[in-house]
């Protein structure tokens, strides 16, 4: 009896264990439930603009509306004019450079380059009136912008190449009279359209997202939890949460998905400590530039071709557009699979008048590695094309590329690198030895927005795979699957291979000589 | 006298069977896990191979407690003055058909060889593969905030080291399955391992 109960308790208990192990109850996932229920609630404003009277009149500028918003909110333009979006640069400590004051005013991008001496036309995305040049008043108030973050009319739009005012198209009064919280359009009209066109620059932001279905963005899908820009793009006195690195360079007023979604938040212990070192965006957003395409790629040493005597521009058979003489050739890609690198929060940037010290040069470095325990793999968008350069001083040059007319020296307008480039370098306080040539250049963009379905998010293998994984460029760290020490398979197969010999031969003396052996004995009896 | 003699009990062969089966099906999804073979994709092996670790870890628990409740711990104890005979006899003796230079008894049912490998495998092998399998298992490199953290011992040494065990464990399994096949006849010792019984030449010392 006893020899029984033994192994029979034995066997329950394990049978116990295996279930406790193997059986996994399916469990609500109560952050996201509880996340589901805040972001179901839509704001509702307090006030009602259109009634007071304050701003039920006829406004013959734009800066008397912005004084009519200040004759109430009168401390808020203080605010704005403390902040990035109004400053266009921050003041950082970067790595090896001390306290720098950094922005769109000195640092390059991969695009249109800088906007120093082309203000008048980047202006456009300025949250003031009058940028035309670099001795914009940051301390004057009335040239804050509150319409192009506030409008809710969707009736403002900033000109064409207007240093920022307003198209005079403009009901004035009825835009003052709708403004509320900033809706998606007001940061997309930016945000989405920045480098000239639709998704060129960002991948992830683009007017796709202002009609999103799940599949393009599970947050901002209309048919899900409509969420808008500033649900997570928080503000506190104007301060906007989130940076992003083709400008920002510090780990500073950083946002991130954990903020609501936890480090933890898969109920899978497994993908749980996955969160240490990989960020949710390299899972979630598998591809990026769903619905439209964005440039990869954009080599300004092919600008100024012309034909028949005449600038031209080619467009693809998709309808996209390759070059245009003024600006160079393009390269367009949908459905992109990011590029993956470490990031601990931390960039640096090619500065206006830095010396080059790389070919290609990268205008912006995401930091990170493995070493390195805040650095987190991170999907990036990376922007590959070449730009001018002064071989003599060995730096970037910043052209001049935009005028109102030919004969100003703007590349956009005369096609004419020397002269551009003369001036460019004149208005930004930097020498130019009147010699240009081109080098390569890359920028990188952390992609943050799109996050798929989480059916879509990428599949263990995608990663943990002997050949062709997602992380096959990133190579200073063990990944299970992917790597192998070729030490141990030698060694190992040695040891295997020698086990089987061994046994091989040991069986095969024993077969001969047991032959030997019956012989021998048949032998005797005989 | 040769007599039949009950010579493994129930747990000892449940306890044998069940970690064969574990330590083949963990060497399965392990090397999928490492990317050697492809048989149930990444996910399921790295699951199944955990599920399958615990399960041989609990088996341990029971089976030292086995061992050391019932004292056949002592088994593993090797005669390192027979240990000569016995090299001997399976380099040499067994092909010119000596006897056995051991005799397998209730109290002695190992040979000094024997004795000596399974004390090996219990010592080193069996400890190098479940530290290093833990270390790798709980090898987080996340917050600090939130979890342990072992990534100072980079995850690389930990997986040369447990992929070397595993190594090691095929090679012993191989060895195993050949020396059952130099009992009395080719299968009397998975026979005897299967049923218990096995026929032994009577215990002089009882």
């Amino acid at each position: 009896m006893k020899k029984i109960v033994l192994p029979i308790a034995l066997v329950l208990v394990l049978f116990v264990m295996a279930v406790h192990l193997f059986h996994r109850p399916p469990m609500p996932n109560l952050t996201q439930l509880q996340l589901q229920q805040t972001y179901s609630v839509k704001p509702i404003a307090s006030v009602d603009h259109t009634r007071f009277e304050e701003l039920q009149k006829e406004f013959a500028t734009p800066q008397e509306v912005t004084e009519a918003c200040i004759a109430c909110h009168n401390e808020r333009h203080k605010e704005v004019m403390a902040s990035n979006h109004w400053n266009w640069e921050r003041i950082s400590y970067v790595e090896g450079r001390g306290i720098e004051r950094m922005g769109k005013q000195n640092v390059l991008n991969n695009f249109c380059i800088g906007t120093n001496s082309n203000q008048q036309s980047c202006a456009r995305c300025h949250i003031g009136f009058g940028m035309s040049n670099n001795r914009f008043d940051f301390e004057n108030a009335r040239n804050v912008d509150c319409m192009v973050c506030h409008d809710h009319s969707e009736e403002y739009i900033k000109g064409a190449s207007t240093a920022g005012y307003p198209d005079r198209s403009v009901n004035l009064s009825r835009v003052a009279q709708s403004v509320g919280r900033p809706g998606n359009i007001n940061c997309g009209a930016c945000h989405f359209y920045g480098g000239g066109g639709n998704n060129v620059k960002h991948g992830d932001l683009e007017d796709a997202l202002l009609t999103a279905d799940r599949s393009v963005d599970v947050h901002m899908a209309a048919n899900g939890i409509n969420m808008t820009c500033v649900d997570c793009h928080t503000a506190e006195n104007h301060q906007m949460k989130g940076t992003l690195y083709s400008v920002s360079s510090t780990h500073v007023n950083r946002l991130s998905c954990e903020e609501c979604h936890t480090t933890t938040p898969h109920n899978d212990r497994m993908l749980d400590v996955h969160t240490g070192r990989i960020a949710c965006q390299t899972c979630h957003i598998p591809t990026f530039a769903k619905e439209n395409p964005t440039k990869i790629a954009w080599r300004w040493s092919e600008a100024g071709q012309l034909k028949d005597g005449q600038p031209f521009s080619e467009v693809d058979s998709m309808g996209r557009e390759i070059y245009l003489s003024i600006k160079g050739s393009f390269e367009w890609a949908t459905h992109v699979e990011p590029e993956y690198y470490w990031f601990n929060g931390h960039a640096t940037h090619y500065i206006l008048g830095d010396k080059v010290d790389s070919i290609p040069l990268q205008v912006n470095r995401l930091l990170g590695s493995a070493r390195d325990r805040e650095s987190k793999i991170i999907p990036v968008k990376v922007h590959r094309g070449d730009q001018i350069y002064d071989p003599n001083t060995e730096m970037l040059i910043q052209p001049k590329l935009w005028s109102e007319a030919k004969g100003d020296s703007a590349f956009w307008q005369d096609l004419d690198w020397h002269a551009a480039a003369a001036a460019g370098m004149q208005e930004a306080g930097l020498p130019y030895s009147g010699e240009y040539s081109f080098i390569p250049t890359e920028m990188y963009w952390p992609v943050n927005h799109m996050v798929a379905p989480k059916g879509e998010s990428l599949t263990c293998a995608e990663c943990h795979t002997r050949e062709g994984g997602r992380l096959a460029g990133l190579n200073d760290f063990y990944l299970p699957g992917r790597d192998k020490h070729a030490g141990i398979h030698v060694l190992g197969r040695l040891l295997l291979l020698g086990a089987l010999l061994g046994v091989l031969v040991h069986a095969l003396l024993r077969f001969v000589s047991a032959l030997r052996n019956n012989k021998m004995k048949s032998e005797n009896i005989q | 006298m040769a007599q039949l003699v009950y010579v493994y009990k129930q747990f000892e062969r449940f306890w044998h069977w069940s970690q064969a089966v574990l330590i083949l099906f963990l060497a399965l999804t392990g090397f999928e896990v490492h990317g050697s073979i492809y048989l149930f994709g990444f996910e399921k092996a790295v699951i199944y191979h955990r599920y399958a670790a615990w399960l041989l870890l609990g088996l341990i628990v029971f089976s030292i407690f086995w061992h050391i409740t019932t004292g056949e711990w002592r088994q593993y104890w090797p005669q390192l003055s027979k240990l000569q005979a016995q090299l001997r006899y399976y380099t040499y003796g067994m092909f010119k058909g000596e006897p056995h230079p051991t005799h397998k008894t209730l109290r002695n049912k190992l040979n000094p060889l024997q004795a000596l490998t399974y004390l090996g495998f219990k010592l080193l092998m069996a400890p190098l593969l479940v530290s290093t399998g833990l270390l790798y298992m709980f090898h987080r490199s996340i917050d600090a905030n939130d979890m342990v953290l072992i990534s100072e011992i980079p995850l690389e040494w930990v997986a040369w080291l447990h992929t070397l065990g595993a190594y090691l464990l095929l090679m012993f399994v191989i060895i195993h399955v050949y020396m059952t096949t130099t009992g009395a006849t080719p299968l009397a010792n998975i026979e005897a391992m299967l049923t218990g019984y096995e026929e032994l030449e009577e215990d002089k010392s009882e």
